[in-house]
């Protein structure tokens, strides 16, 4: 579709209930409610406070780096010859991806709140190195809760987290990711809600979150947006980012949503779709209620929930913010799946003919923002977010290019596919 | 009338307290979960708490988290919960109640969900994650059965919320002594007897005590000051250490029978 609803979008969700349609809500046990309805009306009178919100604007400039940079990817753009590719380089933030955005209105809330400690689960520990920053910055105690498979992957994000003084809590039960590292924290919280913060990393989970976590990374799509009028004089025609929980995906589209652009959430695949190992909540699940909101799940006929799989930790998650859930019915948003090999092209391309390594989440925007490239005019141009970079990633992505070499003499570094 | 009725109605009459008690259904695997039910209801339960298992129970703390995934290994199902609770219903009158997670249910249908618990002779239901407030879809799947639907009440909730989940509360209202997750231990018994004087005083229906109590000693501190006690890790923990022992049933009894003695003490 290059039209949007003909109703508008923006600020029509979530309801006062923190519904998005059919989908969001609040399904926590009794414990978690005060702690909840407590996190809710702080939100709500912080968000119309203008001192708030300067202090938050102030930290994101001072502090986290923005404006983040639009870049146009003109080698790789001729290279792929089609459509133009532009990049909004969340890479460039401090601590080194969009998830900056969010620690930084939440550890102001709780710091209002007047919360000693914070808590946050993490995959790709992305999230907790930006909970652990921000937990260093303004003097929490912080614990961050992470699978012990995801403690494995992302080694050098255990050590800067343990270096910012956060206590990393290995999470060995169920399937040791980070749905397993949520279950923990959400476990942890109903025991020390009094004076904790829980700082949830994506626009998943029960309300406010889902609501609060876009409005704090809507930054990204406000700034993309201004940048790309001032640099192109029209809006981009289609928008691109990968989707875990959602958060780099909702920050970008939400001031578009309104607008004519086309918009595609790309999900991780992993091994394909065909095969039960992949993390693509929406193109390969089903609705369902996990982590205090009704929204898209990877789950049996049973309800019980499946383990996710992805080359990439922070998109290894089996369910999807509930606005997403809301955007795919409404037919808004067209969500994708991106495999394991596909973003490991677009990651190598990246690296070779721009000089930027991304995060293997944002690879998997960037591989579907370069099939859609491939498909369109030179005169039409593609969004990506470019929601981190790959540092974290170096270790994993040399081990598992050495693994498909072996097992296939014809891959080539780089090779499209 | 409903049995969770009818059942705190007797001991009112009788001046004597609930025992309620919490097994995940299937653990450690359907045949012996239905021999243990069975000598559970025996032993002098008054409420049976039947688990669906869940892959994610975040309100639950690690014992009753390694049932649901020996009961999960083991092939457990809702469909199989319906049929235990089913095949119980032939053997015993002790009310039955599901307690489980909101999303098996919801993948299952509501309605359908009703209909069958209905027909299997169970007598309640209570959703850990699913508040008064998210509650609308399955109290209306309920409309026409003789289901109780139970809310809990947490020592964090406010008084407000107090009163408007105790008007909610079907059959009786959970009162949850401690924050933090299911398991043995970390009571506050002055904290508890405050809580509960003031719970009791705004609800219209029984307040039953749960989380946290592990033997006779604690059900005899408790029960004084509440309708009745809720026991569910403890009782698991029998199973847990020694998922394979034969006389499960027998052992789970003795347990039974401590906390039964203790409730009758008091
Ligand atoms: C760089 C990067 N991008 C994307 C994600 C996925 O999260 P979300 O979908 O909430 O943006 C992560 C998660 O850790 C990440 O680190």
């Amino acid at each position: 579709m290059t039209s949007p609803n003909s109703t508008p979008l923006i600020g029509q969700y979530p309801d006062a209930s923190g519904h998005f349609g059919p989908y969001g809500g609040r399904f926590v046990g009794e414990t978690l409610m005060t702690a909840l309805l407590d996190v809710e009306a702080a939100w709500n009178e912080a968000k119309n406070d203008p001192a708030f919100l300067s202090d938050f604007r102030a930290m994101l400039r001072d502090y986290a780096g923005r404006p983040t940079p639009l870049d146009c990817a003109d080698r790789l753009s001729d290279h792929i010859g089609g459509a133009r590719i532009w990049l909004k380089r969340e890479d460039c933030t401090h601590t080194g991806a969009h998830k900056i955005n969010n620690v930084v209105g939440q550890g102001l809330l709780a710091r209002r709140m007047g919360k000693k400690r914070v808590i946050a689960e993490t995959g790709a520990g992305q999230h907790g190195v930006a909970t652990a920053t921000i937990a260093a910055r303004f003097g929490f105690e912080c614990k961050v809760f992470m699978g012990t498979e995801d403690i494995r992957r992302q080694a050098p994000n255990v050590h800067r987290m343990e270096l910012l003084g956060t206590d990393v809590i290995p999470v060995t039960s169920g399937t040791a990711t980070l749905k397993d590292a949520m279950n923990e924290a959400l476990r942890y919280w109903s025991g020390t809600s009094a004076d904790t913060f829980y700082v949830i990393g994506t626009v998943s989970g029960p309300h406010p979150y889902p609501e609060m976590v876009r409005d704090f990374q809507r930054v990204i799509g406000d700034e993309a947006r201004a940048q790309f009028l001032e640099k192109c004089s029209q809006l981009p025609d289609l928008l691109v980012a990968c989707v875990g929980g959602g958060s780099n995906a909702m920050g970008l589209f939400y001031p578009f949503l309104d607008d004519p652009c086309e918009m595609i959430g790309a999900e991780a695949a992993g091994d394909g779709l065909d095969t039960p190992r992949h993390a693509a909540s929406i193109v390969g699940g089903t609705p369902g209620e996990l982590h205090g909101a009704l929204t898209y799940l990877l789950q049996n006929d049973e309800g019980q929930i499946h383990e996710a799989w992805s080359i990439s930790a922070g998109l290894d998650y089996p369910g999807v913010g509930p606005e997403h859930a809301l955007l795919h019915d409404l037919k808004r948003v067209t969500y994708e799946g991106v495999t394991d090999r596909e973003a490991l092209d677009a990651f190598q391309l990246l690296c070779q003919f721009e000089g930027i390594i991304p995060a293997l989440e944002s690879a998997h925007a960037l591989a579907a923002a370069i099939r859609e490239a491939r498909k369109r005019p030179k005169d039409q141009t593609i969004l990506v977010n470019l929601s981190g970079r790959g540092d974290k990633d170096l270790d994993h992505v040399g081990q598992v290019l050495e693994k498909f070499r072996s097992q296939n003499s014809e891959f080539r570094m780089g090779s499209e596919q | 009338m409903n049995r969770i009725t009818q059942t705190f109605n007797t001991l009112a009459a009788a001046n004597r307290k609930a025992l309620v008690t919490y097994l995940t259904a299937g653990d450690p695997d359907p045949e012996t979960s239905f021999a243990i039910l069975r000598a559970a209801c025996d032993a002098g339960i008054d409420i049976l708490e039947l688990g669906i298992p869940f892959s994610d129970p975040t309100a639950d703390g690690p014992v009753i988290q390694a049932a649901s995934q020996r009961a999960l290994k083991a092939g457990m199902t809702l469909t199989k919960t319906l049929d235990l609770a089913a095949r119980l219903r032939k053997e015993v009158d002790t009310p039955i109640m599901l307690f489980g997670y909101y999303n098996p249910l919801f993948k299952y249908g509501l309605e359908r969900l009703a209909k069958e618990a209905s027909a299997a002779g169970v007598d309640g239901l209570l959703v850990v994650d699913l508040p008064p407030e998210e509650a609308g879809p399955l109290k209306a799947a309920l409309v026409g059965t003789d289901l109780q639907l139970v809310f809990l009440v947490a020592p964090t909730t406010r008084p407000d919320r107090v009163q408007m989940i105790a008007q909610e509360t079907g059959g009786f209202l959970y009162l949850i002594t401690r924050a933090g997750t299911t398991g043995e231990g970390g009571l506050d018994v002055e904290v508890i007897r405050k809580h509960a004087a003031e719970v009791k005083a705004v609800s219209p229906l029984p307040v039953c005590l749960g989380f946290g109590i592990r033997n006779g000693q604690d059900a005899q501190k408790l029960a004084p000051m509440a309708d009745g006690i809720i026991v569910g890790s403890a009782l698991v923990n029998v199973i847990a250490h020694a998922p394979a022992a034969p006389d499960l049933p027998e052992r789970m009894a003795a347990k039974i029978r401590d906390l039964r003695n203790g409730l009758d003490r008091a």
